[in-house]
């Protein structure tokens, strides 16, 4: 039993800290692969960090695995030896809350007042799909942990001089959407409300999300964190998002115009291809949900 | 806490388990009382795509091909997705000379699965095709997507209207708003489990004529919907009711005609 517990951790070191930049100060940002979730990259495709207060840390999502998340808080102590104290989920996409287990202990979890439904009623599909996505090694540890601290409209977290603004949005690209706004460096976090170079991702409202990027856009942010892609100007990052899912709208509307049967859908926003990847991935299954949506208008 | 931490241990248990044996022969016993299914005799067919995109909307038309000139006719057709947790996603009767050769509906799909489609003809006799179909990766779940919204209009319902597949039909699409709750998640606010919330049942006729009963269950989509071929018989009107299993009824009634 020794001899095998030796024998697993040396065919196992441990992995280095997920690698971070400091893209503001204090503010620590892993940018995720732009891919789907693999037992290679183990699920680390999301945008993932941290900010820094005088008093306290807080984790703005954990990754697609409880690896991830624990190279995350192995980043996190490289950087500061104060204390996790809050950790926020974005949404409840398995990308930004798989690492969560990594964090289970002192942390408050921290999400959108929807979020606790939202893990509940797909929690269990995730367990078990995830399964044969990432493999038993990467699942294993894997836990749903709810937030308790909702956010209903707007909140702050106090990490000691240091004020991050939550805004908890109506239904868009889930409906347990969850910005974070870090004041001191006008920083947005905006988890999957924005979409650079990785294809939008459409699981909550197309109506909804083309609304709230305007709100979003008159946030006094100078730069964005998205939930995936690159860090870039605010709100200028805006512009790829919108017009894609403006397409999007317009194709689907033209199909529900003219009598088309939903699986027609597939062919909406083609235009767009060219100009993201993961394009075959998702533009289907958005363009499926969008038709579901807007036949009702 | 507990009760979830258990389910989810027991969720995972049964994923890391191998593949559980095919549903199938059981589910023919009950669902069919293991009377015979032929195959490949053409009566009946599936188009559905290969990959769930999206688990929570997945469309499905199933379509009837008797031969011209055969005097039989569909008494009921069923839509049965083997690894789902209520594998029945609806059974829908035909009402005589509806004339109705293709019916769409929108599915959830929460696993790899054989997806059965078995069609009663009024000679008794059952005729079965089947399709693979592998549930979606990523974070699509088969879940309502705004939980809020199919609740706030709940029982809405719109009908539209299209032109056949050929001279002599019409199509009709028939969509209400409810959030087909499956039941047995857990609400983490008020630790219980959600019951299921769901339509059961829905008759549509033109005038006085059934043109189709659906008998659903919790694998419908959210918001269900079935768009399908009938005969017009130059009644004046489309009616539908639809009941849910808490006994809400839900009424529309329309003009028949082309436009919305």
């Amino acid at each position: 039993m020794l001899a095998c517990a030796t024998a697993l951790s040396q065919a196992q070191p441990a992995p280095d800290p997920l690698p971070v930049t400091e893209i503001a100060p204090g503010v620590f940002i892993h940018q995720g692969a732009a891919a789907v979730m693999t037992p290679a990259n183990a699920g680390a495709i999301a945008n993932v960090g941290f900010i820094v207060g005088d008093a306290a840390v807080a984790v703005i999502d954990t990754g697609g695995s409880v690896a991830e998340g624990r190279q995350l808080a192995d980043a996190i102590r490289r950087v500061t030896a104060k204390p996790v104290r809050y950790v926020i989920n974005t949404h409840a996409h398995p990308d930004h809350v798989f690492g969560n287990a990594a964090f289970a202990g002192d942390a408050i979890f921290v999400g959108h007042k929807n979020l606790p439904r939202g893990l509940a009623a797909r929690g269990p599909f995730y367990l078990s799909n995830f399964r044969r996505i990432l493999g038993d090694d990467l699942m294993t540890e894997v836990k749903i942990i709810a937030p308790t601290w909702l956010v209903d409209g707007e909140d702050v977290l106090d990490l000691g001089g240091r004020r991050l603004v939550l805004h908890a949005w109506p239904a868009a690209h889930t409906d347990a959407d969850l910005t974070v706004f870090d004041e001191q460096t006008q920083t947005l976090l905006a988890g999957d409300l924005v979409f650079l170079d990785h294809v939008p991702v459409l699981d909550g409202s197309l109506r909804g999300w083309l609304s709230v990027l305007d709100a979003l856009a008159r946030l006094p942010a100078q730069r964005v964190v998205p939930g995936h892609g690159p860090i870039a100007a605010w709100p200028d990052a805006l512009a790829p998002e919108r017009r894609y899912l403006q397409r999007l709208a317009e194709d689907v509307r033209g199909l529900i115009a003219r009598g088309a049967p939903i699986r027609a859908a597939e062919g909406a926003a083609a235009a767009e291809k060219p100009h993201w990847s993961l394009f075959e991935e998702y533009n289907t299954r958005n363009a499926t949900a969008a038709f579901s949506e807007l036949e009702w208008e | 806490m507990l009760c979830m931490a258990g389910a989810l241990a027991a969720g995972a248990a049964l994923a890391a388990a191998p593949e559980p044996p095919d549903p199938w022969p059981d589910l023919v016993r009950d669902v069919f009382d293991g009377r015979p299914l032929a195959e490949g005799t053409g009566v009946i067919a599936i188009d559905m795509p290969a990959r769930a995109e999206d688990a929570a909307i997945v469309p499905v038309t199933l379509r009837l091909n008797l031969a011209p000139g055969d005097p039989r006719s569909v008494k009921a057709v069923t839509l049965v997705i083997d690894r789902n947790p209520a594998p029945v996603a609806a059974t829908f009767a035909l009402g005589p000379d509806a004339g109705v050769t293709a019916i769409e509906t929108r599915v959830r799909v929460d696993s790899y699965t054989d997806v059965h489609a078995v069609a009663e003809l009024d000679d008794g006799t059952l005729h079965m095709t089947k399709i693979y179909v592998k549930a979606s990766g990523g974070c699509s779940a088969p879940a309502a997507k705004i939980a809020d919204e199919a609740k706030k209009n709940l029982g809405q319902m719109k009908l539209r209207q299209f032109a056949g597949p050929d001279g002599a039909s019409r199509e009709a699409q028939l969509m209400i708003r409810h959030p087909n709750n499956s039941g047995l998640q857990m609400d983490q606010l008020t630790r219980l489990y959600t019951p299921a919330f769901f339509v059961r049942d829905v008759n549509i006729w033109q005038g006085e004529k059934l043109l189709v009963k659906m008998d659903a269950g919790i694998s419908l989509s959210e918001d269900p919907n079935i768009r399908f071929t009938y005969r017009p018989t130059g009644a004046a009107t489309l009616r539908a009711e639809a009941v849910d299993t808490d006994q809400n009824v839900f009424r529309g009634e329309w003009p028949v005609g082309l436009g919305e």
